[in-house]
Order: structure tokens, then sequence, then C-alpha cells
């Protein structure tokens, strides 16, 4: 079982490896595990201030995937809380249009949605691109099966408090939540951080780029130099393995709950 | 006087009782309302102009006045389009790669399942590939399975292979080859929901099976594997949705290449849209992209009562 493990992380393993060494080494056979000649600073010394600017393209990275969470837990809670606490003429419909527009698949509306960016002026700008990424189904269904398991006595008992519905969303029934959203923020950054696809139809000024897009320049402009790509794809995980294993538990445990993958 | 009093009283506390429906129903609109409005602005609105955009010719680079209504004629086209149909062709091999990733994800989800020790630890092993972006895998893999250089054909070629195939530069390797780092991407998914399946089982229908002195396979095949149908049924069908869904992988390893050999459905659309812009062509190829992932969600929908025990 052990060696089956360690097998499936070779790839990883071989990545940190490369990134450590001097180009001469990357290729060397048979593979050397364990670099004996280190170049460990040279390399993302070169990565993160060399040119293409990795510095940036992280902190784009950092800017889109917090937007994007903060835009989408904050809609998904809300609806998430009238779908399940608050009684209203429709709900019921609404909430399976909700769940219709799931089974959309995303790449099936790229085209309209570039139609629809360049004419709005969304197009190639951060603020497009969070948008585009901030409104599914899933977080609201995710949330929405959270807030059933509040008992409705909390609720009416603030009511008759005189509590009005916004008061006990924010101080009542958010906080009962909390490990849910948690779970759902955590998975939203996973895919927001990791996201290809559409920054690369909805960007296009380099200084926008996110890791992926520029991990992938990157990769282009330095050609030949593997040691580097290396450290460069490296620094792209980062951030997602020191997430996940911090949060492993409400990673798996989301994942395994709602069944999902984004 | 006593009567009307009591009346007054009535219509009143039914008019407080109206006007806190009223009330609820305004404050269920505005908490739902963030969501709706996006939903209905990003993707419902391009859903309906995709039908639209399908029945026309657009070169994009004229704006709105290139468009120009043809009718059905880019379906006629797209049926007859050998392209399209050997992108089709690619995303019904790609299929494959599924239940290999159901098989390896089930055996190493019962391992894990039996271990006492470090459950959690190989837990995080086999989700790392899941977790990690694809870009970041695919530019490693790239320099895996490099051709002359690649620590792939070096291994071979020391146990004597001494044609080791090209790998992502050959035309009957390079769908193999994504196929394979799709099954290495997708156990962990597949494994985590398996466990989720496995110790939902109860446990008692084993001890039944042990009381009748039934051997481990046995166990397997007749408690394990009908008891996780419709876990395995699920994980069927989010991996041949996904599987339609491949993009990232193509568009950073082969773009389409070599030879066509990995021009998938969505990277077709890519292609036409943003690098020839014939956004028409793209869109119709789109609602073909749609109706198939409908067609697949509708089987499930349908299939959950049908063939799978609950």
């Amino acid at each position: 079982m052990l060696v089956i493990g360690i097998i499936f992380l070779l790839p990883f393993i071989w990545m940190l490896s490369a990134s450590f060494k001097p180009e001469a080494d990357v290729f060397k056979y048979p593979v050397q595990w364990i670099p004996h000649n280190w170049n460990v600073v040279e390399n993302y010394r070169a990565v993160w201030f060399g040119d293409p600017p990795f510095m940036l393209y992280y902190w784009n990275s950092i800017k889109v995937s917090v937007m994007t969470i903060l835009i989408s837990v904050i809609t998904s809670a809300m609806a998430a809380y009238a779908f399940s606490k608050i009684y209203f003429r429709g709900r019921d419909t609404l909430f399976i249009i909700v769940l219709l527009t799931f089974m959309i698949p995303g790449q099936a509306v790229l085209v309209p949605q570039f139609i629809m960016y360049r004419s709005l002026g969304l197009f190639d700008t951060h603020i497009g691109l969070v948008l585009l990424e901030s409104f599914s189904a899933l977080g609201t269904f995710m949330l929405r099966q959270a807030f059933m398991s509040i008992h409705s006595e909390f609720i009416e008992s603030a009511k008759i408090d005189g509590a009005g519905h916004l008061r006990i969303f924010a101080q009542i029934a958010l906080p009962l939540v909390q490990p849910f959203i948690a779970t759902y923020a955590i998975l939203r950054f996973i895919w927001t951080w990791n996201d290809y696809q559409a920054p690369l139809i909805f960007l296009r000024s380099p200084e926008l780029f996110t890791v992926q897009l520029g991990i992938n320049r990157f990769a282009d402009a330095t050609g030949e130099y593997y040691s580097l790509i290396m450290a460069g794809t490296c620094s792209a995980i980062l951030p997602l393995v020191i997430v996940f294993l911090l949060a492993q538990k409400h990673v798996i445990g989301g994942i395994a709950l709602g069944g999902v993958k984004g | 006087m006593e009567r009307s009093a009591s009346q007054s009283t009535a219509s009143s506390s039914s008019k407080r009782w109206l006007s806190t429906t009223a009330k609820e129903t305004i404050a269920g609109y505005l908490f739902a309302a963030p969501m709706l409005i996006g939903l209905t602005v990003f993707i419902l609105i391009p859903m309906v102009s995709l039908f639209f955009i399908s029945l026309t010719k657009w070169n994009f680079i004229q704006g709105f006045r290139g468009v120009e209504m043809i009718g059905l004629d880019n379906f006629r086209h797209l049926f007859q389009d050998k392209s399209f149909f050997v992108s089709m062709l690619n995303n019904i091999k790609l299929l494959l790669a599924v239940p290999f990733t159901l098989l390896f994800s089930l055996v190493i989800a019962i391992v894990v399942d039996e271990k006492v020790y470090f459950k959690s630890f190989f837990k995080i092993i086999y989700f790392m590939p899941y977790i990690s972006s694809v870009v970041a895998v695919a530019i490693v893999f790239q320099i895996l399975f490099h051709p002359s250089q690649g620590p792939v054909n070096g291994f071979l070629m020391s146990l004597g292979v001494t044609n080791p195939p090209k790998w992502l530069a050959d035309p009957t390797y390079a769908l193999p080859s994504i196929m394979m780092i799709t099954v290495w991407t997708s156990i962990g998914f597949n494994m985590v929901v398996y466990l989720a399946g496995l110790q939902s089982i109860p446990k008692d229908l084993y001890e039944a099976a042990d009381i009748d002195g039934a051997s481990s396979w046995r166990k397997f095949r007749s408690i394990t594997v009908p008891m996780l149908s419709p876990t395995t049924f699920f994980l069927l069908i989010t991996g041949i949705i996904y599987s339609f869904k491949t993009f990232d992988l193509i568009a950073v390893l082969t773009q389409g290449g070599p030879a066509k050999s990995t021009n998938v459905m969505v990277y077709e659309i890519y292609d036409q849209a943003f690098v020839n812009l014939k956004m028409g062509y793209a869109a119709a190829e789109s609602v073909f992209l749609f109706a198939v992932i409908l067609l697949i969600t509708v089987v499930q929908f349908w299939g959950q009562k049908k063939w799978v025990n609950y």
C-alpha cells in the first residue's frame, strides 16, 4: 500500500526534486531523487523575480480568488437562507429553476458569455472574471442543506423577540452553519485557483493573468529551462497544498457529502 | 355595535396576517435576488441566446453587423463535418478512462477502509492529484513523457525497451496518455466518495455472511458490490459528464493534436469560436454538447429508480 502510494506521488516528487536542481542535472538518468547539487535559491529567485513576473500572477490569482469567494459565499448563503428559512410564494418553483441552471454545462454557454462580455465591457477585466465564477447553483444547494439542519424554533423565537430576517440571518443562522461555509469557501478557492479555461478566454492582457495562465506562458517563454518550469509549477500548486493540508477534513468531507466535482 | 367591533378586530388581524405573508415574500425575494439576478444574467440569458446564435453565421470581427441568419445550416454542416465527428469519437474513446478509474478507486477505497492506521494519510496522498492545478500537472507530465529525455522513457529504455512510444507526440499514444493522466487525477475524488459509500454499508450484513461461512470474495461480490451500486452509478455518471468537459489537459498538452488525435468536443468548440472566430458554428456545436450532457443527466434520473439498490 505504501509502495502504491509512493508511485502515486512520484510525479510530484520528481517535480519538487527537479525544481531544486541545476538545469544540467534535471534529465540525468537514473533520476537523482535527492539532488546532488542544489540550486534552490537561484531557481526560485529566477521564477519569482524574473520575467514574466510570477509575483504579479500570484497577486492576480489571490485577488480573483478572494473576490470570487466573498461574492459567491454571500450570495449563496443569502439565497440558501431564503430557500430554507423564509416561507414565500413561488419559493419552490424558484429553487427548481436554480437547480436547473446547475445542469447547464459551463462550456456550452462560453460563446454567448464571450459575446455578452465584449459588448458590456466586462471582457479582459478581473471583475468580469469574478462575476462569471461567482454565481453557481452548487453553493446555494450545499448551504441550503446546511440551513435545513437548523431547527425552526430558533428562528421562530428570534422572530417573537422582534428580530427581522436580516438580523436572524447574520446573527443566528450564519454562525450556526460556519463549518459548511468554510467547506464551501475552501472548495471555491480550489476551483477558482485552478481554473484555466475562463481566464484563457476572458482575459487578454498579460498583466491581468492568473497563475494558471502565467505558468503556461512562463513554460513557453522559458523554453528549455525545465528546472525553472518545475519551480514555477511547484509555486502554482503550493497554496493548494497548504490550504488542503490545513483543511483536509473540510475538503474531503465536502466532496464526500455533496459528491461534487467542480 | 359589539358585532362590528369583533368584525373589525377579525379583519385587522387578517390584515396583519396578510401583511406578514407579504413581508415574508418580500424578504424571500430580497434574499434570493442577488443569486437569481446573477444566474439569470450570467447563465440563463447566455443559454437562451446560445440557441439564437446557433442559427446565425457570425464573423465576430464585424461586431453585431456581422450577424447573418442562416436557419439550421450550421446543424446541417455539423453532421457532415469530419473534424467534429473526430472530436466526438475522441470523446467516446476518452470515456474508457471512467471504468478504469472506478475499478482502481474501489480497490484503493477498500484497502484504505480496512487499514486502521494512517487512514487519513493515505486519503491525503490519493487526493493530492485531484486538488492540484491541472495546468501544473499537465506541464509536469509533458516533461515526464518527453520522448527522448523524459524519465518515463528513460526507465523504459533501461528495462530494455528499444523503441519506447513517443507518448503525447504520437497520434496513437496521445489519447491513451491523456487517459492515464485523467485516471491519476480522478482517483482521489472517486475514492473519497467510495469510502463514504463503504462506511454506510451496515456491518451486520458482513457478520451474517461470516456466520454462513462466506469467503471474502463472496462477501465482496454479494454484499459490497451491490450495496455500492448507487455510489458506482453516481460516479459513473459524474465521470462521464466530467469526461465530456475535459479541456485544460488538452489545451496545455496537445491543443487537439497530433493530427487531431486528441481533439475533443470542448476543444473543438474553443477552436472554432476563439481561434477561427466562427461564433455561430461554435454555438451550434455547443448546443450539441449541451444536448449530450442533458441526455446523460436524464439517464441518471431515470436510471436511479431503475437499477440501483438503495
